[in-house]
């Protein structure tokens, strides 16, 4: 296909697709070269899971017009069943990576049943309260999930809440110890799988987004009575978006979790509902590819500090600030540009923010 | 919109950059072991533990004591030690992040995590990995069971858990026992577990549990309030100091004067700068060390962290510097060297770990069973006066 | 007993939680973002009079009183520098400032004054017995409820009777007509910080006095349940500020005692969801009408 004859959207999308896909190949390479640093290595599928996290998001925020507070809610419950569902998988499935693809479609269905019955109340509501009652629902999350047991024996699984009140087998093991969370999970994400569900979710965003409930979203997004006047159905269209974006983000929370042999239920809390925001924000809201960056050097950045070692999260802070003031001040912003219009070539058909949802 | 494009520059620049960082720290490492014979012949020795947010202050403290130690092994002469502490903000995911910094940095031997959840993740790689890991204080039994080369300096929460139970019920402290545990948290919530099966075997009567979580860490009337409604003479506080001394303040002002009993990590209370001591007067705690013991290691010690620190030790930094210590003393008996890999060091400390006895601060005559958990005695104290008397 | 001793110690955990949703409604109201730094701001003014008193022995009166002027200055700062060049940049960029803003304060505090815990020394001391005993209130509950009420009273007289309070309210109408109308539109919000940051140092003196561990992460979780009662009341209004936080302390010390204290912060939150459902813009919050 020749680049050049291509439409705007159409272009900006393959772009995207094509630089994910060139990040892969070439840390690929350098994975098997040996030359990749254990430090890297170890990020790569919590990069991939963040990276998922903030596209997600940036359906609701950037594309549905929606700041949500709670998005970690959702990758925790995506998290918790996930894992859960991995370890009945892989009592009869020997191939880890089918169990982990069975594990992130419960792990999605989950998320997006939570998607649904938080939705539907919260999506009545609109800006800043909707943004609190999002937080209220991730805390609310996090405090049911702290006080889960399951378990699983010979007779299948077992659920009690507050305290561990399981009667299993002898051969039964704890799978979700409360407070103590995920134990003994299977290690079974792969960089290849976080990859893949990148470009699923990539492929699932921009399809939805150049379709006709494509269309309708974002109309909502610029005006919703406009909208609502010419017949958008504003619950369906506003719940369709939030509800993928849940999944998305329950699948995320799989791919995190199987990274690592155990994660507590206070890990999806609101400091990392935050920090998948401010890729979005930094990112571009509704800027696919920005947010994909922007996950990324977010991720990689506290540990390229270690350097500063104690003044590493006041480094950290510190250039969160400046991106800020640099990208959103008039003043600064016009001085940078002048002298980045020398340096940029390859960004050039960029769309703007707001006026697309792509790229 | 320009600007957005200058961005995006300025951020895949920086992604690239840590690609190239990432590489060129793959390669610094290889040069690193290959020199390491020759140049300074030191066993490093890493470990990861909150250096920054919340839990930071265990870390810190592992990360200092630690340091004291390595200069005390290293002034010695014979194997020197080379120490480095990593931030893992007391979170799973950056533990991980940690210890492969450490990873490529050359470690040989790690002292793990300071904290559970973070040393449950990190123990698992340094199975795998074959990098043999002593945690000086991350206590939850995930941090050992099913790894042959992960071993603990302080006790397991199970063991804590249950010896204060059976120290209740031999000394007879209370009739109607309440407790209030941490929920969102491991090490508090791990004892209580285990604290209830033993007190439920010994025939205890638990009459009161209430709970709170790092949320809701400020008021606790409502627990006190449960547990003196229900008539509860003994109250056990499986719990930091921090926490506990919220505890001690409130019950005072509610007139509510229970026998308070209250597992290591209570250890700190007094030191606690501002704190009345004649809040905990009475308080029970069962620990391995104590900042007032009067043998001159300890008091040497305690001095020597007072000057570098400005503070007075908590346990975490004693069992941090008895790990070095125990550590030196397997590699000086297992006759290891600094060229030796992380592999083969790990096959000799789990050798001499599982065979050696070792005096240090937070206990003497400690020897390690072979699933990695420490026996040795808790001591029995009780708050008088302002000091920790034994019991 | 236990019902009126549970509520009075709902009530002043929730004048707490009132004074610090007062600094996040009113800078709200006027420059209409989140401040998610403000908790931060309370635990740097804790931070300054406990050294202030402990370290140094001074009056705790002087102490408050210095660590509301560090405050202040601290807020018209942060204003300056991170804020006001985000004018008219969208509302999340100067969320995400506001975020970053606060990791920067809760940091720098931990380089500062480390991360051990600090024992705040009580400002008021001692107890009084009601009922023959059978109910013991703190003097510093009491204090704390009174300052509340006394603030709020103040803040309200303030907003609706001074020069400068009906400017402030202009602004928080319509920016561009105060604007016209002669009112210096930067200086109203530079005020609106400074006042919002003294009540932060009162709220954090305060805070510390009845629970009184002092560590860098102090101001953070009371800080988003201030932020959550500010909301619950209606963001912007300051009677709602308080009655919001005064229920939420009041919920949360409730489902504690009466329920689960495992699951008392989610019983917390799903209130606060019910009561949007129903009033979907607060419990005192002026309903928006959409402009078409």
């Amino acid at each position: 296909m020749n680049l050049k004859t291509m439409n705007k959207t159409t272009r900006s999308n393959m772009i995207t697709y094509l630089m994910v896909i060139v990040a892969f190949v070439i840390v690929q390479v350098m994975m098997a070269g040996g030359n990749i640093s254990s430090s890297l290595k170890g990020q790569l599928v919590p990069i991939c899971a963040y990276i998922v996290m903030a596209i997600s998001l940036n359906l609701t925020v950037g594309v549905l017009g929606e700041l949500s507070l709670g998005h970690a809610g959702f990758m925790s419950a995506g998290a918790f069943s996930g894992v859960v569902a991995a370890q009945c998988f892989s009592q009869n499935i020997n191939n880890p990576v089918l169990v982990l693809i069975l594990a992130m479609i419960v792990g999605g269905i989950v998320a997006a049943i939570v998607g649904v019955l938080v939705g539907v109340p919260v999506l009545r509501l609109s800006g800043d309260y909707l943004a609190i009652v999002t937080l209220a629902f991730g805390e609310i999350i996090k405090g049911i999930v702290n006080n889960l047991f399951v378990g699983l024996d010979s007779n299948g699984l077992h659920f009690c809440m507050i305290k561990n009140t399981l009667e299993m087998d002898t051969d039964g093991k704890l799978l979700i110890n409360g407070p103590m969370g995920l134990l003994g999970i299977p290690r079974i994400a792969t960089f290849t799988m976080g990859f893949v569900l990148i470009m699923v979710c990539l492929i699932v965003i921009f399809n939805l987004v150049n379709s006709k409930s494509g269309r309708a979203i974002m109309a909502l997004r610029d005006n919703k009575i406009a909208a609502q006047s010419v017949g958008i159905n504003v619950t369906n269209y506003k719940l369709m978006a939030f509800v993928i974006s849940a999944a998305m983000a329950g699948m995320a929370g799989v791919l995190f979790a199987t990274n690592f042999s155990t994660v507590v239920a206070s890990k999806f809390d609101i400091n990392t509902s935050i920090l998948v925001l401010v890729f979005v924000v930094l990112g571009g809201l509704g800027n696919m590819r920005g947010s994909i960056i922007a996950a990324t050097v977010l991720t990689v950045l506290p540990e390229m500090l270690r350097e500063f070692s104690e003044y590493r999260m006041l480094v950290y802070a510190i250039v969160l600030i400046v991106m800020m003031l640099a990208t959103n001040n008039p003043t600064l912003k016009n001085a940078l540009g002048s002298f980045g219009a020398k340096v940029t070539g390859i960004f050039k058909k960029k769309p703007a923010k707001g006026d697309n949802a792509n790229g | 919109m320009k600007m957005k494009k200058v961005i995006a520059t300025a951020l895949v620049g920086f992604m690239a950059m840590g690609m190239l960082a990432g590489c060129g720290g793959g390669n610094d490492t290889q040069k690193d072991n290959q020199q390491g014979g020759d140049a300074v012949a030191a066993i490093k020795v890493g470990g990861t533990g909150p250096l920054t947010g919340g839990a930071s202050i265990y870390g810190l403290a592992v990360q200092r004591g630690a340091e004291i130690a390595i200069e005390e092994v290293n002034a010695k002469g014979g194997i020197q030690f080379e120490f480095k502490m990593e931030d893992d903000a007391h979170d799973t995911e950056k533990a991980v992040n940690a210890y492969n910094a450490l990873k490529d940095w050359g470690m040989q031997l790690s002292l793990n995590s300071v904290t559970t959840a973070p040393g449950t993740a990190t123990s698992d790689l340094n199975f795998e990995d074959r990098i043999f890991g002593l945690t000086p204080s991350a206590s939850g039994t995930g941090v050992t069971e099913g790894k042959d080369n992960v071993f603990q300096m302080c006790f397991a929460d199970p063991n804590q858990g249950s010896a204060s139970a059976q120290y209740i019920a031999d000394q007879k402290l209370g009739t109607k026992i309440g407790i209030i545990y941490k929920n969102d948290d491991a090490y508090s919530s791990g004892i209580y577990q285990t604290f209830q099966a033993k007190a439920a075997d010994l025939g205890l009567n638990i009459v009161s549990t209430t709970t709170f979580t790092t949320d809701s860490q400020n008021d606790f009337t409502v627990q006190l309030q449960d547990a003196k409604n229900a008539g509860a003479d003994l109250l056990f506080l499986p719990m930091y100091y921090d926490a506990a001394s919220l505890i001690l303040g409130q019950a005072a002002t509610m007139d509510y004067a229970p026998k308070f009993f209250g597992v290591d990590g209570m250890d700190g209370i007094l030191t606690l700068e501002g704190f009345d001591t004649a809040l905990a007067e009475g308080v029970m705690l069962l620990t391995p060390f104590s900042a007032d013991a009067e043998d001159d290691r300890t008091k040497a010690f305690v001095a020597k962290y007072q000057d570098l620190y400005g503070e007075i030790p908590n346990q975490f930094a004693a069992d941090a510097y008895d790990c070095i210590y125990a550590l030196h003393q397997a590699c000086e008996a297992a006759g290891a060297t600094a060229d030796m890999t992380a592999a083969e060091l790990n096959d000799l400390m789990i050798e001499q770990f599982t065979s050696m006895s070792f005096d240090g601060l937070t206990g003497a005559g400690a020897t390690w069973s072979e699933n990695g958990q420490v026996n040795k005695d808790p001591k029995g104290m009780v708050i008088q006066g302002g000091v920790y008397v034994g019991m | 007993m236990e019902f009126l001793f549970n509520l009075i110690s709902g009530i002043s955990l929730g004048s707490i939680y009132a004074i610090i949703a007062l600094g996040y409604t009113m800078v709200y109201g006027i420059a209409k973002m989140l401040n998610f730094a403000h908790g931060d701001v309370i635990m740097v003014g804790a931070y300054i009079c406990f050294f202030a008193t402990a370290r140094y022995g001074l009056n705790p009166l002087l102490g408050v009183l210095l660590s509301m002027v560090v405050c202040t200055v601290l807020g018209i700062v942060i204003e300056r520098l991170a804020y006001k060049p985000l004018r008219q940049a969208p509302a999340l960029a100067v969320l995400i400032t506001a975020i970053g803003m606060s990791y920067f304060l809760q940091n720098a505090a931990q380089l500062l004054w480390t991360s051990s815990p600090k024992v705040f020394p009580s400002v008021v001391k001692g107890s009084v017995k009601l009922f023959d005993g059978a109910l013991s209130v703190s003097f510093v509950t009491i204090v704390t409820i009174l300052v509340c009420v006394i603030i709020m009273v103040a803040l309200v007289l303030f907003v609706n009777k001074t020069r400068i309070g009906k400017s402030m309210r202009a602004v928080s109408e319509d920016k561009g007509a105060a604007q016209l109308m002669g009112i210096n539109v930067n200086s109203t919000i530079s005020l609106t910080f400074a006042i919002g940051s003294a009540l932060a140092a009162i709220a954090g003196v305060l805070l510390c006095s009845a629970y009184p561990t002092l560590v860098p992460t102090t101001g953070a979780m009371p800080g988003i349940k201030a932020f959550t009662a500010a909301v619950f009341g209606g963001i912007g209004s300051i009677p709602g500020a308080l009655i919001g936080g005064i229920l939420l302390g009041i919920i949360e010390i409730f489902a504690k005692a009466y329920i689960s204290t495992q699951l008392s912060d989610a019983i917390v939150f799903a209130v606060l969801i019910v009561v949007l459902l129903v009033k979907p813009t607060g419990l005192l919050g002026k309903k928006v009408s959409e402009k078409v």
